[in-house]
């Protein structure tokens, strides 16, 4: 009966080239020198050189986890990777007509609009090649409402009293294994700051890209939004095809002061890897926000659909009073991909709120686990959290697991938890099929309405977006 | 040699589920403009031919033929089938959790004008064909923000069943058991439903175990299947005949044919 469902073919990844750009890479290998060479390279200031060691020297002593998430891979060799690349046209640019032309045309290609066409959508676009940001959009328009929007190299130059007060306020250079790591090396980033009171009059939105060879990319967020403040961040990504496993491990710090509100949405879709997995992106990343004042609220919504391992857990601590924190996400494992991702919502203030809403699918012989942490801490009186996990098996080959942590230290708090797994039968299909829809688009139906409580999370144009990949990525799931 | 006039030509099918033989050699022709109804006893494999002639994967056909418009129907994947106006009213019609009604109608009902060769209806439009669709089955709009038949009671997954009917204008409807589990007023929307779209070039196959069904929808032929082979046809009367003295003495000639 399910043997239609279980013939595999998957279609080439549709974003796989390499853009022929001589780059100014740094030898392979991690030390102390490296990393003085990463800092001189940024002409960074000498506070931040010594955070960089001090991490690394945090990191060294650390390992690489495998014991406790649900994925399997082979131990890095970081000696064999590089650890700063950067386009040789990396110099500051006055306009994007003085960038690479093959540059633009790579953006194009993805389908990154850095031109009119994103302008006149009104999104500003603070494009990364690599580790270093090749154009900046909209500023002007920004700088007028006072928020700031720019690289993370460049806010170490020009604001570095904020990024020194914030930076590793919310993940610490020690917290984890990659979290240290990208510490240490971290490339370039975005920045984000909307000051008191400010209204965010745009998404902002940032494309990530790997390209150079066996470089690893080493991604570092950091959005603060001050009292009564509001924004819209969205992250979206797709890599070239490569035979080496390339790492990202990227950090995202978000700080909502009282009354701010921080809305970060990711859709996901680095290579996966061919049919045997071979190749793709070992996405390692640490993603966490801090409700630092009363009634803020942080939202995670994340559509995760590429990577050959996906290792993320976007948190929230709700530190003030009556903060929230949301968590959507959908993660999509197909061929020979794994997920380990999920959540942690860390109650500390009072009448403090969680959401976790999470949709697992999985495929072919990919295995998806969720694993999220909900804690509630002895001060966080009337703390309630929601949790839905929903599971959705496409075929017999696949896995789904659900790893729920719960700790609750306060009698006065409510924690609900549901979950389900079903599997897309024959019969769903047929149905559709009779109705005059071909398997893939009765898929990609089935599929999308088992998300739609996470797209409906997801700006309008970010949710159509996602839709066309869902079905991309689940494109030859059943036969 | 097909007569010209057949819309559906049914010679020596016979299908499994599994190792199991179901259908046993089925020979069934069907004009435009006719109702057939197929009744039988549960497990003859009513509903069984009616899956195959939708095209289901969880039988396989081992003998005989199907044609269609004078085409291999055998042939055609299921979505084929429904571009090309078969429809088949599933007895237990499929949940689709977070997809409108209105979303999963108005899909199917482009996929299958642009199988014709038709421009594609947007939202507007659409919802303007839906009014008139709805009066037939007597329902409110509100039906169609739900999501495709979950949570919807057994009658209103029936009903929702001629609704889409209604909206897909198929050539050859077939209607499998679509009165089990339907109250008297149920049964009776649903019956004006298939009697509403009835046309002279059209046709209907009425899947049911009851007699019931076909007081409302007066069929021109019916047959009765018992242990995967037609054992008889006649008339409508042949319907009657059988509510009063069951299926048993049929299954009983049918085992000394053997």
């Amino acid at each position: 009966m399910s043997s239609s469902v279980e013939s595999l073919v998957n279609r080439d990844y549709k974003y796989g080239f390499v853009t022929d750009i001589e780059a100014d890479t740094a030898p392979k290998g991690l030390n102390e020198d490296i990393i003085r060479l990463i800092s001189a390279k940024k002409g960074e200031p000498e506070w931040l050189l010594e955070w960089r060691l001090k991490a690394f020297r945090g990191w060294s002593k650390m390992t690489e986890p495998h014991s406790w998430p649900n994925i399997k891979y082979c131990p890095i060799d970081y000696q064999n990777l590089r650890y700063y690349s950067a386009p040789k046209t990396a110099k500051p640019l006055g306009s994007l007509d003085e960038a690479d032309p093959r540059l633009l045309e790579t953006y194009n290609k993805l389908g990154i609009p850095l031109t009119e066409q994103k302008l006149l959508a009104g999104v500003a676009v603070d494009a990364i090649f690599d580790s270093v940001s090749v154009g900046t959009t909209y500023k002007a328009k920004l700088a007028e409402a006072g928020v700031i929007f720019c690289s993370f190299g460049e806010a170490v130059r020009e604001h570095p009293e904020l990024v020194r007060k914030y930076l590793g306020s919310v993940v610490p250079a020690s917290d984890n294994f990659f979290a240290a790591l990208n510490a240490a090396v971290f490339s370039d980033g975005s920045f984000v700051f909307v000051p008191r009171g400010v209204q965010c009059p745009m998404e902002l939105s940032t494309y990530f890209r790997i390209n150079a060879a066996e470089t690893g990319q080493f991604e570092r967020t950091l959005i603060i939004a001050e009292e009564g403040a509001s924004v819209s961040y969205l992250e979206g990504c797709t890599a070239p095809k490569r035979d080496e496993n390339q790492l990202h491990a990227a950090v995202v710090e978000l700080v909502a002061l009282d009354n701010a509100t921080i809305k970060y949405s990711t859709v996901q879709n680095w290579y996966a890897g061919d049919e045997e997995g071979r190749g793709g992106i070992y996405n390692f990343v640490t993603k966490r926000g801090k409700c630092a004042g009363a009634n803020s609220k942080i939202s995670w919504t994340q559509v995760e659909t590429g990577s050959a391992i996906t290792w993320k857990y976007p948190s929230v601590i709700l530190q003030g009073d009556n903060s929230v924190g949301e968590f959507y996400s959908v993660a999509v494992v197909n061929g020979r991909q794994q997920a380990d991702t999920g959540t942690k919502m860390i109650h500390l203030g009072k009448n403090t709120r969680s959401t976790i809403v999470s949709k697992g699918i999985s495929a072919g012989q990919g295995q998806n686990s969720y694993r999220g942490l909900v804690k509630v801490l002895p001060r966080a009186a009337g703390a309630r959290n929601y949790t839905q996990c929903d599971s959705m098996l496409i075929g017999n080959r696949c896995g789904a697991h659900t790893f729920p942590y719960i700790d609750v230290q306060n009698s006065t708090a409510a924690v609900e938890h549901e979950a389900s797994t079903s599997k897309i039968g024959e019969d769903q299909i047929f149905y559709l099929k009779q109705r005059g829809l071909n398997t893939e688009n009765a898929i990609s139906m089935i599929v999308n309405g088992f998300c739609k409580e996470v797209f409906k999370e997801l700006p309008m144009e970010f949710a159509v977006e996602a839709q066309k990949l869902l079905g991309v990525s689940l494109e030859g799931s059943v036969g | 040699m097909a007569r010209k006039t057949a819309m559906l030509e049914v010679k020596g099918l016979r299908a499994t589920a599994g190792d199991k033989e179901i259908l046993r050699g089925i020979d069934l022709t069907v004009n435009p403009g006719e109702v057939h109804a197929v009744m039988g006893p549960n497990g003859s494999g009513k509903s069984t031919l009616a899956q195959v002639l939708a095209g289901h994967p969880a039988y396989e056909v081992t003998a005989g033929r199907v044609l269609y418009d004078g085409k291999d129907l055998l042939d055609m994947e299921p979505e084929e089938r429904a571009q090309a106006g078969i429809f088949l009213a599933f007895q237990y019609p499929v949940e689709i959790p977070g997809i409108s009604n209105a979303y999963f109608l108005r899909a199917a009902y482009n996929e299958i004008r642009k199988a014709r060769g038709l421009e594609e209806v947007d939202s507007m439009d659409f919802l303007d064909l839906l009014e008139e669709k709805l009066r037939l089955v007597e329902w409110g709009p509100e039906i169609m923000s739900r999501a495709v038949n979950s949570g919807f009671s057994g009658g209103e997954k029936k009903r929702n069943e001629i609704l889409q009917m209604a909206v897909l204008e198929p050539r050859l409807a077939i209607l499998d058991e679509t009165d089990s589990g339907l109250d008297i007023d149920a049964l009776r929307v649903v019956a004006s439903g298939v009697n509403a779209l009835r046309r002279p070039n059209n046709a209907t196959i009425v899947v049911t175990h009851y007699q019931r069904l076909l007081n409302y929808i007066v069929p021109d032929r019916v047959h009765v299947l018992v242990g995967g082979r037609i054992v008889r046809s006649g008339g409508k009367e042949l319907a009657l005949e059988l509510e009063a003295r069951g299926y048993e003495w049929l299954e009983e000639a049918a085992e000394a044919a053997l």
